[in-house]
């Protein structure tokens, strides 16, 4: 099931959450929506939902119109499935008649809702823990049962309100496999919020990065790191520091632009123009080569395995990023060469 | 994504959905809650407010009428005196209890506050009756200890003083609860840093808590000054023997002495206490807000300033205070009901269980109240609590701002005197009803309007706490489901908060149990309640036959007590005063 946002909008007091979006996302996607917090995130995920009703706009769930003007038709007639941040799991039910609560729901008895629901806790390897209490179990296994009682639901479209932000970091990889298995499996169209760039790219088909109620991007997560249209994209996902220039000449694809006078690089580009330009340099764009500009080193960040250095080259405005495999002390030199680099839509 | 525009490929939803189906859910609940919060409030208030105000010869004229007679004047100021001198009284006793068990590291904290809650449990005509009893010259407990004042001297408690101090004692826990729940709220950061910055227990005291209390013992005096105001067993059984009479004692008097023909004056005098009353609680909720608004922080773990040597005899000094005015009177009470007739001394040979037998089971009017009030209690539990959780459920939804007017319109009648209440009940149903004719006083049915209407914000709170705690996901989670509103209401939100409801429903049970101050009026031959049997046979001399009522009623009211302790366990903080 597709679903389709058509200029959805929605204010609080003076301040608009969702702010003229428009979108379609196509069936059996995995589309994140990525966004700091406050950026209306949560909102447009309320909204498909049906918990929070539309200013203006429209919301049709696979071409079925759910939200329009003088119509709102209510969550429990929606037929979509939510995984909520804290699951919101029944503390007075146990597993079974919390999966089989959708059922039930359905006008299915009690005690047929129990055998249907033990046949989706079997999906999610959780059948031993059929007759337990919520609070009895971890949170892994509690997202789980969340997700059965989507599958109970027959849900076509599942939205997920940040799952993992609750879970420890060591189990939310875990859990990220999980649901993209879930993903997989299901054939849902699934619409994820989070505020986690990395959780975003590992997991999407596509995703939309989303600032004050507006959809900055829409791109898989590859064109979101190599090709971000703006410094916020480019600033919210990735490393990489935008630096002020010129484009001198433009080719299919490329461009030159000019960092200072007597720096030109070519650079990646798509429908750039002759004048001023914002480049953006990841520290992929930059090596250490032996006739490489000199760099100062200023600072230097333990990553893991490379350390990150922010060197100033002289006549560049701003420090730039580099990963070296060797740890660098604040105060050397380092020659450096910039490979390339991506230019940022221009105004 | 101009294609996308309503073109005719998008199908509209089931026209059913904006239809009769929606309308079977919230609205239908709304409306039936709107039309029983216009029955117990709005009709009867209204009725009240109309025949004191607008009736001819009412309004301005009636009032001055009434300020320009010299009972009514002196009732007036009378009720003021007590109920500030009291509340005054209370403030600092209850404060000081608040500070001391909230603060310190004394031990055995929840048994305290156990003790310090009976105060407030055991209702003011039974405590009046102890008291007398213990200090009375024909006081068996006395005689024992050969203490007792000269036969015929005037009973010390009689008059001004000891209607007074026997307020002050029952309202003691309303500030105890205040300053231990604003301490609870107090940011233990704000001690901890006067600590690391050299404050001394004395300069902290005065210099960060006190000062940040002080909202909470502003709203704990009106609480206390409210509560006195409305009372009516303390100074019907003290004050009118010590010709202390206050405006509800008058009220009463009133109506005992000419029946429903005074009507007009009792609206007036309901009106003059009323409005007192809710200037009290007006005052009382600003500090509330004031308070919540200065000390931003979740519930903590109470504060444990270490006492030293000096712990072991203040808890010696507390337990000694309890013994004293908690259990003294009922061991007084309980002596009074064991002997033969008032004024013998109890020794073994004397000790009977004769007054026991007669209100258990030979008296036809004692076992008619104690089944009255047995009825009535459990029906007004039940019904307070059924109103608490749909009212609770439509605060949730969309409609909560209508809902929300019944719960302030509860909040006001449960502020305002009770004899406000129920003359207000008589003024609307003494006339028969429209359809059947019949009207409804001297019914049972009058009394439990009447409790439902007084005691039915006794039963929201603990509700309206328990959906507070309860994460409005969990409610949403059904509604994506597929679940309807009843769906939701029977299987989500009636379980998750029925702990609560339950603990709501034992507190009203336990306030009707114990009330005087509606059926004093209401009460007609067959619907006599506990209360106003006691209240009878105390002024009527029957004092062993009210001190074995009352140790049955006392007996009754700490197991329903230990009922609450027990729910407590499943409950959010906040529901159980002494937990």
């Amino acid at each position: 099931m597709s679903i389709t946002l058509t200029d959805v909008t929605r204010s609080f007091g003076s301040s608009k959450a969702v702010d003229g979006l428009t979108a379609t996302i196509p069936t059996g996607c995995f589309f994140t929506v990525l966004g700091p917090s406050g950026c209306g995130k949560s909102t447009l995920l309320r909204m498909i939902a049906g918990l929070e009703p539309l200013d203006t706009g429209q919301i049709a769930l696979d071409r079925r119109t759910v939200a329009g003007p003088g119509l709102h038709l209510p969550p429990e007639a929606r037929g979509v499935g939510v995984v909520f941040q804290s699951y919101a799991l029944w503390p007075h039910m146990d597993v079974l008649d919390n999966v089989g609560f959708p059922i039930e729901a359905a006008g299915q008895s009690r005690s047929a809702a129990r055998t249907e629901a033990a046949k989706h806790l079997q999906a999610v390897d959780l059948s031993r823990f059929a007759t337990r209490r919520i609070a009895d179990l971890s949170g892994g296994q509690r997202q789980r049962v969340a997700l059965a009682r989507c599958l109970a639901a027959q849900a076509r479209i599942v939205l997920m309100d940040e799952p993992l932000a609750n879970l420890d970091p060591h189990l939310r990889a875990a859990m990220e496999e999980e649901l993209t298995t879930f993903h997989a499996r299901a054939g849902t169209t699934t619409l994820f919020i989070t505020h986690d760039q990395r959780e975003a790219m590992a997991l999407s088909d596509m995703v939309a990065v989303m600032r004050a109620g507006r959809f900055e991007q829409v791109a898989t997560p590859q064109d979101l790191h190599d090709r971000p249209v703006n410094a916020f994209v480019a600033g919210f996902i990735g490393r990489g520091v935008v630096l002020e220039a010129e484009v001198k000449s433009v080719a299919p694809g490329t461009a030159m632009v000019e960092l200072t006078p007597e720096l030109q690089i070519e650079v990646q580009a798509e429908r750039a123009v002759i004048g001023p330009a914002q480049v953006l340099l990841r520290p992929s764009d930059l090596c250490v080569h032996a006739e490489g500009r000199a760099g100062r080193v200023l600072n230097v960040a333990y990553r893991g395995d490379h350390w990150e250095a922010r060197v100033q080259i002289d006549g560049i405005s701003k420090p730039l990023l580099l990963s070296v495999s060797q740890r660098a002390v604040p105060g050397d030199t380092i020659p450096i060469r910039i490979l390339g680099g991506w230019v940022l839509k221009q105004e | 994504m101009a294609d996308l525009h309503l073109s005719e490929n998008i199908t509209a939803a089931p026209a059913g959905w904006s239809g009769l189906r929606r309308l079977a859910g919230e609205p239908f609940l709304l409306a039936l809650v709107l039309a029983v919060g216009f029955a117990l409030f709005v009709l009867p208030l209204g009725a009240v407010a109309r025949l004191a105000l607008m009736s001819p010869g009412g309004g301005l004229e009636a009032l001055s009428e009434a300020w320009s007679s010299r009972s009514v004047r002196r009732a007036l100021w009378h009720s003021l005196e007590s109920a500030t001198l009291a509340a005054a009284l209370a403030t600092l006793v209850g404060g000081t209890l608040g500070l001391l068990i909230g603060l310190t590291d004394l031990r055995g904290r929840v048994a305290l506050s156990f003790a310090i809650l009976t105060l407030i449990m055991i209702p003011p005509h039974v405590t009046a009756i102890a008291w007398i009893q213990m200090l009375g010259p024909s006081s068996v407990l006395l005689q024992v200890l050969g203490l007792a004042p000269a036969p015929g001297s005037t009973h010390p408690l009689y008059g001004r003083e000891g209607v007074i101090a026997l307020l002050a004692l029952q309202q003691v826990p309303l500030v105890y609860l205040t300053i231990r729940a604003a301490l609870r709220a107090l940011p233990r950061d704000l001690v901890e840093a006067a600590q690391v910055n050299g404050a001394g227990p004395v300069r902290m005291m005065r210099r960060v808590i006190l000062p940040l209390m002080a909202p909470a013992f502003l709203a704990g005096f009106a609480l206390a000054f409210v509560a006195g105001l409305g009372n009516f067993g303390v100074p019907a059984l003290l004050g009118i023997p010590g010709r202390y009479v206050t405006l509800p004692v008058l009220m009463w008097q009133r109506l005992s002495a000419s029946g429903p023909a005074v009507l007009e004056d009792l609206a007036v005098m309901a009106c003059m206490i009323a409005a007192v009353a809710l200037v009290a609680v007006w005052v009382q909720m600003r500090m509330s807000r004031r308070l919540s608004v200065a000390l931003i922080g979740p519930p903590q773990q109470t504060l444990q300033l270490p006492l030293g040597k000096a712990r072991l005899w203040v808890e010696g000094g507390l337990w000694f205070m309890m013994a004293l005015v908690v259990l003294a009177p009922l061991v007084a009470m309980l002596a009074t009901a064991l002997v033969p007739t008032y004024g013998v001394p109890l020794t073994l040979e004397t000790v009977t269980l004769r007054h026991f037998h007669e209100v258990m089971v030979t008296q036809a009017v004692t076992a008619r109240a104690f089944a009255n009030s047995a009825g009535l209690a459990l029906m007004a539990g039940l019904g307070v609590a059924c109103l608490a959780l749909a009212t609770g459920a439509l605060l949730r939804g969309p409609l909560a701002t209508a809902a929300r007017g019944v719960t302030l319109l509860a909040d006001i009648a449960y502020a305002v005197p009770g004899l406000v209440i129920s003359v207000a009940f008589i003024i609307a149903f003494i006339k028969p009803l429209p359809v059947i004719g019949i009207s409804l006083y001297g019914t049972h049915a009058i009394i439990l309007g009447a409790y439902l209407a007084a005691f039915l914000a006794v039963g929201l709170k603990p509700v309206g706490v328990a959906f507070a705690a309860v994460d409005p996901a969990l409610q949403e989670a059904a509604r994506v489901s597929g679940a309807g509103f009843w769906r939701r209401f029977r299987r989500i939100d009636t379980p998750l908060v029925a702990p609560a409801a339950a603990s709501g429903a034992v507190l009203v049970i336990l306030t009707a149990w114990n009330e005087v101050t509606l059926s004093a009026i209401l009460w007609t031959r067959g619907t006599e309640t506990l209360g106003t049997v006691i209240f009878n046979y105390e002024s009527g001399g029957y004092s062993t036959l009210s001190a074995a009522m009352s140790v049955l009623s006392v007996l009754a009211t700490l197991a329903l007590m230990l009922v609450l302790h027990g729910l407590g366990r499943r409950l959010p903080p906040g529901i159980i005063p002494w937990r």
